[in-house]
């Protein structure tokens, strides 16, 4: 965080930054903030086990015998738990929405539709994801006018949310789009991330969620949202950047096999579990016996996504060997394959040597996105390009 | 939860001060150009190492704010909170604390005015003051210990020793930086390093000084 407060080259304002950077920045002051809230949960937790003190534990009955403990709120500890988890949610997915942005932008060839609402919204999702933390605790038999609140917010929070996938779709709008691997990723996050997105709104109301809470539902929901959206930007980021890590290209046909194994694959993993969830299935629980809400098709069901787990789980090992494969045989990159403007893309050297720029620190002239500028010699204008060319683009129609 | 969602809100009013001066309406795609072409948006002219502070003290307030938030709820959770007798000696305790703020807020002048024997001697007695206000409380622990409120006994006990530790911890803490700014002040020169090292110390040690006087306050009033 202070890096990006005080260590920026020189011309690198704020409203200069790749989104990369702004979504790391941000999810790094969010979990600064609100890690403290799991760690207080963790220590009185602690004091709960080895003191005997009572802070979440009430009165128990344990095999037949009355526990020291007494008059502890399991809730005071979903609250802390919470007010915690919720931010971490967009800890996670304020990294992968600024790495989709740059990688949509770079490989569509197009400049972000709307940076500055971007940038905001990233900020006002920052600050909201901290008053959303109830919606978790529907069901905890909390004040009714709690959960209208909180419903509120949590269904304030999709707004800037539904901003953010506009711009990438209206980004991609009449891009020059190139289906590179890390392209392909990015567009699955987007279709998984507003997948899981339109679920969290089902659960974000109160009266929907009850049925749903505690369910499969619940599963399919974050699987969603927060592992497969943002593996799938994890991965996307690793075949854009792993030739300016390496000097190498990860090989192109393993990573299309692996990407449509993966996407494919957890489609079939975690979709079906949105109906498991919507019959009743409880989650949690190792086996569920006899009941007459689930039906015994729901263990074929349960079958079937082991199978493609494992499918996907194989995908991986082709994956690993492709980073370990290449590291030696892949296609030599070059210092900038993708034609990208960002600073780390022009580096003297690949890949970069210590300190990463030798002697001179560059210096920025330009946002991250002059992609395609009309006029300019070639379809990219990297960041740390002085404007030279400014009379000759100005001066085209 | 109001405890901290309050503190936060004053977070929040502090990054958006900050934010309005970052030009974020900016619309850097018609902004080509060298950058003091464009007012505003470099790095901030106050040294890291403060701004690191800052963010420390931030976590750090949000921690106890989180803790204070728990004691609040907890509190009316059930029926079985019983106050307890804080003793006496916190008060003294507390006058140590003044006592070593003053100390280091004397040391960060005298470092200003680069007169050096005042700084040493300054620092060694906030540090001093501030080993004495550990070892008050944890005899304070003791006492309490001896008659009888142990952790276990009551959340109101569970919570006085929770508070007093974390608060403590903090202050040790603090006292491996201030053993760094002495050993720089050891030379009996006045750098610009040590001016700061002191600086920091300084604030450190009063946050810690208005944070155990909030501490200090709930548990009297509760
Ligand atoms: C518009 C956006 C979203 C809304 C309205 C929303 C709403 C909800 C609600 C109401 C629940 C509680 C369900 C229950 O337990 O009954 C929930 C669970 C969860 N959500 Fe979301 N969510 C949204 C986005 C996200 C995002 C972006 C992530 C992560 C990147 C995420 C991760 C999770 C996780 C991990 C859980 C499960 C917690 C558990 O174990 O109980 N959600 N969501
Ligand atoms: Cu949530």
């Amino acid at each position: 965080m202070v890096t990006v407060l005080q260590a920026r080259t020189r011309g690198m304002t704020l409203m200069r930054m790749p989104l990369t950077v702004w979504g790391i920045f941000t999810a790094t002051v969010m979990a600064l903030l609100a890690f403290p809230a799991l760690f207080v949960g963790a220590v009185m937790m602690l004091l709960d086990r080895l003191l005997g003190t009572s802070f979440f534990m009430p009165s128990l009955v344990e095999m037949g015998q009355h526990l020291q403990h007494s008059g502890g709120s399991p809730i005071l500890f979903q609250h802390l738990f919470w007010f915690f988890g919720h931010p971490e949610v967009y800890i996670v997915a304020l990294p992968a929405f600024g790495i989709v942005s740059d990688l949509i932008s770079t490989h569509a060839r197009r400049n972000i539709f709307g940076y500055r609402m971007m940038v905001w919204a990233i900020v006002a999702i920052g600050a909201l994801s901290f008053v959303v933390w109830a919606h978790h605790m529907y069901v905890s038999g909390m004040n009714p006018y709690f959960g209208f609140f909180f419903a509120t917010t949590t269904l304030i929070i999709a707004i800037p949310t539904a901003i953010k996938v506009y711009n990438w779709l209206l980004t991609l709008w009449h891009g020059d789009i190139h289906l590179t691997v890390p392209m392909l990723f990015a567009l699955a996050f987007i279709v998984t991330f507003l997948n899981g997105g339109l679920t969290g709104l089902f659960l974000g109301n109160v009266v929907v969620d009850v049925p749903l809470s505690d369910t499969m539902f619940v599963v399919a929901h974050f699987h969603m949202v927060m592992g497969v959206a943002p593996i799938m930007v994890i991965f996307g980021g690793i075949y854009h950047w792993y030739p300016k890590i390496t000097g190498r290209m990860l090989n192109e046909a393993l990573g299309r096999f692996h990407f449509w194994v993966t996407f494919l694959g957890a489609y079939a993993v975690f979709f079906p579990m949105h109906y498991l969830g919507l019959l009743g299935m409880p989650r949690r629980y190792p086996e569920i016996g006899e009941t007459s809400f689930v039906p015994d098709s729901a263990a074929t069901l349960n079958a079937f996504i082991s199978v493609a787990a494992l499918a996907v789980g194989f995908a991986q090992m082709v994956f690993l060997f492709n980073l370990i494969w290449s590291l030696s045989r892949g296609r030599q990159a070059g210092g900038n394959p993708w034609n990208a403007t960002t600073l780390e893309w022009q580096t003297p050297e690949t890949p970069p040597g210590h300190g990463n720029w030798g002697k001179e620190l560059p210096v920025v002239y330009r946002w991250a996105y002059d992609y395609s500028v009309p006029g300019a010699e070639r379809d990219f204008v990297p960041q740390n390009q002085p404007p030279a060319r400014r009379a000759t683009w100005e001066a085209a129609p | 939860m109001s405890v901290i969602l309050l503190f936060l809100a004053v977070l929040a009013t502090i990054a958006g001060w900050w934010l309005s001066k970052q030009r974020l309406t900016a619309k850097p795609w018609l902004e080509e150009g060298a950058i003091g072409d464009f007012p505003g948006g470099g790095a901030s002219a106050l040294p890291a190492a403060k701004i690191g502070l800052g963010v420390f003290l931030a976590v750090a307030g949000s921690l106890l704010a989180l803790f204070v938030s728990a004691y609040a709820m907890r509190m009316h959770m059930a029926q079985d909170w019983r106050p307890l007798p804080e003793p006496k000696l916190l008060w003294l305790n507390t006058g140590v604390l003044v006592v070593s703020s003053i100390a280091l807020h004397r040391a960060l002048l005298a470092a200003r005015r680069g007169r050096m024997d005042g700084v040493m001697a300054n620092l060694l007695a906030g540090g001093g003051s501030a080993v004495v206000f550990l070892a008050g409380q944890i005899l304070a622990w003791r006492q309490m210990a001896a008659s009888g409120y142990v952790p276990a006994s009551n959340p109101a006990d569970a919570f006085f020793y929770l508070i007093t530790a974390v608060h403590g911890l903090h202050l040790l803490g603090g006292l491996v930086a201030l053993a760094r700014a002495i050993a720089k002040a050891w030379p009996g020169v006045a750098t610009d390093q040590l001016r700061l090292s002191v600086e920091l110390c300084a604030m450190y040690w009063h946050f810690l000084l208005l944070v155990w006087l909030g501490l200090f306050g709930m548990l009297l009033l509760t």
